[in-house]
């Protein structure tokens, strides 16, 4: 926010509520990269670690709700503090589901190891997915702190890249299990981890839409593309 | 004279066309069209070049910091300013099409027409019947019981006649302060004027009241034309249809409420609205 309310108090409310989202972020962000060396390594414990910390990550979405129940209540924010606090409280939603398909990263990870079907299959495209996701959900939280309307839109546009990826995961899948029925078992935990990765873009997209709903008050979810570049970058 | 006259015949077809033609009903009426409005305290200028459009059955607000000339635009519609020497308006204010401002206007049918509550509740040092029938004296003939009925059927649009029933007799003034401008309220809607206008109406009272107001307000709405000057934002938000922020003497900007509160066009405005004013 470049100018200061005639409130320090609420400025200092309202970064908060900013800051303590990207913190929550961190966390999130940390959480996929350890799923993702979990499934990488294929190391148990790394995802214990991932189970484990989930529950931080539900902590602070509670901690964080709350604090915007109490600008609303205290200070009936208007305008853009308004949009602010509403799409801080949505992201967040985003974030904790985000955390969630780590944790299923890690889940589903951990059953193939117990399994002992870990390398059945090629995964080529799942790591680099998950790299992707993770990259996508940095740059949706970067441009949420910058209040950048333009990355946010880059962010959205990217999104598509990892849905195409898994797309071509599937088709993979389906071939590997039509020629191996032995595989069906894993290749359906490989299934949900990659749509888990999937479904963190479309978190990462999401934060990215709240960006231009924060800065331009258009609500661009479900518009047709262009539509969504040109709200982003209206003067 | 005569004009009023016409005035009131425009409103009763307005009224008219409401029951007989569906798709009139989606017809936007403006009650009061204000155009190329100046305004001049002797030399100093309140108002410049006022453009706005007040809609029928809506309640419009008027927010601004203080000297910003919301209560001044609001004291034009009625010519309440008339009773000030030294006091001009410029331009045009159109009501039902008849340019008010224009000489010659009958200002006390003016005035019956469009009503006016004031920030202190100013109930006339007589009986709580009597703070109602006065006004309604002036302009109807009616028979005692004609009479009780108008009381008690403003009494009930100000959601006061509960309170009220059982002491009409008594002083207006040994009523409390929430109660007293709602008793203004009544007086004001007792002569069933088109448009009902209300400088800061609760800014003297306690929530509980103000509640009751604004309760009052939504209520009245789908009889009445309303248009309320507050310094209370939050009040702007949750009672009117439209909100017009003024600075400065100049209409900044004016448009729906949900709009202006969420996403206003101007910066100006924003500034305002968050606090961020100084």
């Amino acid at each position: 926010m470049p100018d200061k309310h005639l409130s320090s108090q609420f400025d200092a409310d309202l970064n908060s509520l900013s800051s303590r989202l990207l913190e929550m972020g961190g966390l999130v962000e940390s959480q996929i990269s350890t799923a993702m060396r979990a499934f990488t390594q294929m190391d148990l414990d790394t995802c214990n670690v991932v189970i484990e910390n989930e529950k931080l990550v539900n902590d602070l979405e509670i901690q964080i709700d709350q604090a915007c129940t109490e600008v609303i209540a205290k200070r009936q924010p208007t305008a853009r503090d308004l949009r602010l606090v509403m799409a801080v409280s949505k992201a967040i939603t985003n974030l904790e589901r985000a955390g969630d398909e780590a944790e299923r990263v890690a889940k589903r990870t951990k059953r193939l190891i117990e399994a002992g079907a870990a390398h059945n299959i090629n995964v080529a495209e799942i790591r680099l997915s998950g790299q992707m996701a993770i990259n996508l959900l940095r740059r949706s939280l970067d441009a949420f702190a910058r209040l950048d309307t333009i990355s946010a839109a880059e962010v959205v546009a990217e999104d598509r890249q990892i849905d195409e990826e898994f797309r071509g995961f599937v088709r993979k899948l389906m071939t590997y299990m039509a020629e191996d029925p032995h595989v069906i078992s894993t290749g359906l935990d490989m299934l949900s981890i990659a749509k888990a990765i999937e479904r963190i873009g479309d978190h990462a997209k999401n934060i990215a839409e709240f960006v231009i709903y924060v800065v331009k008050g258009a609500d661009v979810r479900h518009i047709p593309h262009e539509d969504l570049v040109r709200e982003a970058t209206k003067p | 004279m005569k004009t009023m006259f016409d005035l009131n015949k425009i409103d009763a077809q307005g009224g008219g066309v409401d029951n007989t033609n569906q798709h009139a009903q989606q017809e936007v009426v403006n009650v009061l069209e204000v155009r190329n409005l100046n305004f001049y305290y002797g030399k100093f200028q309140g108002l410049k070049d006022i453009n706005l459009n007040i809609e029928q059955g809506k309640v419009t607000a008027f927010i601004g910091p203080s000297g910003c000339g919301k209560s001044t635009l609001l004291r034009t519609l009625n010519r309440m300013y008339d009773l000030y020497p030294g006091q001009r308006a410029e331009g045009e204010i159109n009501f039902f099409g008849e340019n008010i401002l224009a000489p010659g206007q009958d200002l006390n049918l003016l005035r019956s027409r469009i009503g006016m509550v004031f920030q202190k509740p100013t109930p006339f040092p007589m009986s709580i019947y009597e703070n109602i029938a006065f006004g309604v004296r002036l302009y109807e003939n009616l028979s005692r019981s004609e009479m009780d009925e108008r009381v008690e059927w403003a009494l009930n649009k100000a959601a006061l006649w509960n309170e009220a029933k059982d002491k009409l007799n008594q002083s207006g003034l040994s009523l409390s302060g929430g109660q007293q401008q709602r008793l203004c309220i009544a007086r004001g809607v007792a002569v069933k004027p088109s448009v009902i206008l209300l400088d800061e109406p609760t800014s003297a009272l306690d929530p509980i009241s103000t509640g009751k107001v604004e309760e009052l307000v939504h209520e009245l709405k789908h009889e009445y034309t309303i248009a309320i000057v507050t310094h209370n934002m939050q009040q702007a938000a949750r009672v009117s249809d439209y909100t017009a922020y003024m600075y400065l003497g100049n209409l900044v900007e004016f448009g729906k409420t949900d709009e202006l509160f969420i996403k206003p066009k101007r910066k100006e405005t924003e500034d305002y609205i968050t606090g961020r004013f100084g």
